[in-house]
């Protein structure tokens, strides 16, 4: 059965508080902190995007699977801020982690599902024996207008993953997705920063694509909440994973392990992965993982993942020490890092 | 080889000369050395420029073409010469060959830059260019960079301190007030320097050669010529140009200018002279950590030992050893290409009797250093 | 700069891919096509693994300010910013930015390990250079 093989994250060290993007824009942080769930996020560096979060998350999962760079047949990263518009972010991951040219690769975009719908493909290639392993992943440096709200939680960071039949430390025991035509977040071609529906992004989006993808993925394989011992949803917020899971059943525990957002932010692509890979650094064989994913315009990934024997050589507590390893910037050199100032 | 004299001297002032050209300054500095040589132009059989990048920071190349002829050098063979801030010491170097060699018997050496027609971050990075652009230049390297890097070195091994590489900016300033050529002619204090703007840690603004315009020229002659035209020949005793890698990281020693150290050899054993002999020297002090390198490199000091040497006064007129008596290239002002040529000039006014801060000196030595330390070039000049 | 020069640059910056001598074995980086030593030629190709330590440093604070719009390139770091030379675990030096550390925090024999950034955006309708800098570990 095809799985999770490897892992590897990346989060950017620097950090901007609630209270300072805030104070530029008159917002009272207390209830913002309250309202969104979150402190503070993650800023990328001014020498870093999607690419680099990318290469870092990716050359992590390859030393950890300690697999050959040429058993890897695919790379596909997804994200809402690939570096360019046209070139593809893949080639340039593909070789800085030394593969060769036998591989195959396209960039993948679906707001913030992209990572979990790269994952699905990665999962359907290792499963036909068209490639051995596959990386597939999501990352972004999240854009984010000065003065939306969303830019309190616009975040930088990434997951990758290597998939495959063999090795595997999580299999993946079934995925399937929820999709729906809704306008509820979008950047059109050459804008620098999304719009979106406000309230719209809430009930027929967020909630109806996570709840109605997790249904159908319980029903198909026969699972009920209390037979996973961590849940991952989507996270633009403190807010909505907590509300989401409480919907379908979800208890605080089972999320609270993958909630990375209440301490980095929203990292777009990379948002529900890095909560999967938070929960595989600490998850025991024979556990039971249920992640599912979200993506404006819109549609859910749902995954039911099994824990296996193989996963403690795997864990090094990366996710953690990421989070923990930070050094908080002023607003401006926030835009600054972010090209706001450009 | 046959004996080389200096027989004229020809400098433009040196400074931010908004209202002049590459060429203008070019032409004034070679016409100017002609007239003090006492010849006209048609008498000059050859000419050797120096410049760094007539290119990058003013948009014209093929200078072998167009300074002879704004010169009045007519059809002569000219050559450009190029190796950084090193390319006027190299322009010198190869109008002595030329001359030695009994091809010609008299050659104008000029060097020339104009770089204050870009603004100072095109400048840094073209100057940037004297370095490796591809392992230094593209990581950050600039050249108070890598300079900072050698002080920060030499003040990690040997103690050397940010108020001993102030003293060698203070002395500079100090002997710039003689020269009418200089760029600063305003003395400063080692506070003045420790309390400039920090530009590469731990290199100060005050530290560092300004962004100069300038052109300078000599004018050299065969024995036989030099003794017909000239009453006062100063002649090269010595010449000696080296090589070393262009990178800072691929040198064995960091703090060794390999180049310098070569380049002194070979002049010293032309002259028959040892570092003692020598009575004044110009030296390349870029950045005034340049300075302290020098005097160990060229013999003037043991390794490690600069800073004090200087502190103590040594290098001042009256010291052991005078050091840059023109103001350097810290404060008469550093037009790259021009500098070697500029030092000369210095060298064969102390023989002449005829420098600001004169010496009396009979023995006196030029140096000459491209980029970090890929080029340098070393002359020995005698009355 | 010209797209092929930066192409042609890739291996050599995003994974230290130097050279060595197979006829004295010495090790290059930056690459080189003649070993310094023994003069040989059929140089081949070396993955260096990015361990090494600080041999000297500086933090260069000229600021990166354009205001005459002389210059499309537009380098990856902002002022100040640290640069070192840096000697690798297997030998060779080479100079690169120390990144994401306090100033205070770098020193002469510091160990740093490297990671992978933009180094320069050749304008801002131009290709993305991508590279080799470093970090303490």
């Amino acid at each position: 059965m095809a799985g999770i093989v490897a892992w590897g994250s990346y989060i950017p060290r620097y950090r901007i508080k609630v209270e300072d993007i805030a104070a530029a824009h008159g917002g009272d942080a207390e209830q913002i902190k309250l309202g969104l769930g979150i402190t503070e996020k993650s800023v990328p560096g001014i020498d870093e995007d999607t690419a680099t979060i990318a290469v870092e998350a990716a050359r992590r999962a390859l030393k950890s699977s300690k697999l050959s760079p040429k058993e890897i047949g695919a790379v596909y990263i997804g994200s809402e801020s690939h570096p360019y518009a046209v070139k593809p972010t893949g080639t340039i991951v593909g070789t800085a982690i030394g593969l060769s040219n036998d591989y195959t690769t396209a960039d993948f975009e679906f707001a913030c599902k992209a990572g979990t719908a790269a994952m699905q493909v990665a999962a359907a290639w290792a499963r036909s024996g068209m490639a051995d392993y596959v990386i597939a992943g999501g990352a972004d440096t999240a854009q984010a207008a000065p003065g939306d709200p969303l830019e309190y939680t616009a975040a930088a960071g990434g997951a990758v993953f290597i998939i495959g039949e063999e090795n595997v430390v999580a299999e993946i025991n079934q995925t399937l997705s929820f999709t729906s035509d809704t306008p509820d977040f979008w950047r059109r071609k050459e804008q620098k920063y999304p719009g979106h529906g406000g309230a719209f992004t809430g009930e027929p989006a967020y909630y109806r694509h996570i709840t109605e993808a997790t249904k159908m993925l319980m029903k198909d394989v026969g699972t009920k909440p209390e037979d996973y011992d961590y849940a991952v949803f989507h996270q633009p917020n403190g807010k909505f994973p907590a509300r989401v899971a409480k919907l379908l059943g979800f208890t605080e525990e089972q999320i609270a392990p993958g909630m990375v957002v209440r301490k980095i932010g929203n990292t777009y692509s990379g948002s529900s992965l890095l909560g999967l890979a938070a929960v595989l650094d600490i998850a025991k064989p024979g556990q039971r993982i249920l992640l599912t994913s979200y993506g404006s315009g819109a549609g859910s990934d749902s995954f039911d993942l099994i824990v296996t024997g193989r996963i403690a050589d795997r864990q090094t507590k990366s996710v953690e020490s990421q989070i923990n390893d930070k050094v908080y910037i002023s607003y401006p050199k926030y835009l600054k890092n972010t090209g706001k100032l450009a | 080889m046959r004996k080389v004299a200096v027989i004229g001297l020809g400098q433009t002032r040196f400074g931010q000369l908004w209202e002049r050209g590459l060429t203008s300054l070019s032409v004034e500095a070679g016409v100017k050395a002609v007239r003090d040589a006492g010849i006209s132009q048609k008498d000059v059989e050859v000419l050797y420029g120096g410049t760094m990048s007539g290119g990058l920071f003013a948009n014209q190349e093929h200078l072998a073409s167009k300074i002879p002829d704004y010169s009045g050098f007519k059809n002569i063979p000219s050559v450009r010469v190029e190796a950084a801030c090193a390319s006027g010491g190299l322009a010198l170097r190869q109008a002595y060959l030329d001359i030695a060699s009994g091809e010609h018997d008299i050659a104008v050496a000029g060097g020339v830059e104009k770089m204050t027609d870009l603004g100072n971050y095109s400048v840094t990075k073209v100057l940037a260019t004297a370095a490796d652009t591809d392992s230094e230049g593209i990581f950050g390297a600039t050249f108070p960079g890598l300079y900072a890097m050698m002080a920060k070195l030499h003040m990690h091994k040997y103690g050397t301190t940010e108020e001993q590489m102030a003293a060698v900016a203070v002395k500079n300033h100090k002997n710039a007030m003689t020269n009418k050529y200089a760029q600063f002619r305003k003395e400063i204090t080692v506070r003045d320097v420790m309390e400039s703007t920090l530009i590469s840690d731990p290199i100060k603004l005050l530290d560092a050669s300004p962004i100069t315009d300038g052109g300078a020229a000599v004018v050299l002659a065969s024995e036989e010529k030099a003794r017909e035209l000239s009453d006062t020949p100063v002649w090269i005793a010595g010449s000696g140009h080296a090589t070393d890698s262009i990178s800072l990281h691929d040198r064995e020693d960091i703090l060794t200018l390999k180049a310098t150290v070569e380049a002194a050899k070979k002049a010293y054993e032309q002259a028959k002279l040892t570092p003692e002999d020598i009575q004044v020297a110009e030296v390349h002090d870029c950045f005034t950590i340049a300075e302290l390198l020098a005097l160990e490199d060229l013999g003037f000091v043991e390794k490690g030992s600069s800073g004090r040497f200087t502190e103590e006064g040594q290098t001042m007129v009256g010291g052991k050893i005078p050091v840059n008596t023109s103001g350097g290239l810290k404060a008469k002002g550093h037009p790259v290409g021009a500098t070697g040529i500029a030092q000369a000039i210095e060298a064969v006014k102390q023989l002449r009797g005829e420098a600001g801060n004169s010496t009396g000196a009979e023995i006196a030595l030029t140096h000459n250093v491209g980029g970090s330390g890929g080029t340098a070039v070393v002359h020995i000049f005698r009355r | 700069m010209a797209v092929p020069k930066i192409w042609r640059k890739i291996p050599e910056y995003y994974n230290l891919i130097g050279r060595q001598c197979p006829e004295c074995k010495e090790l290059y980086f930056p690459v080189r096509d003649v070993c310094k030593k023994c003069g040989c030629l059929e140089m081949t190709d070396y993955k260096f693994e990015g361990k090494g330590q600080i041999v000297t440093f500086t933090i260069t604070r000229t600021p990166i300010s354009d205001p005459e719009g002389e210059n499309t390139e537009i380098p990856a770091r902002d002022v100040p910013y640290a640069v070192a030379v840096i000697k690798l675990e297997e030998g060779p030096m080479l100079t690169a930015e120390i990144v994401d550390c306090n100033f205070e925090d770098i020193e002469i024999g510091k160990n740093v390990e490297v990671v992978f950034r933009k180094i320069m955006e050749h304008g801002a309708k131009g290709v993305i250079q991508y590279g080799y800098k470093f970090r303490l570990c």
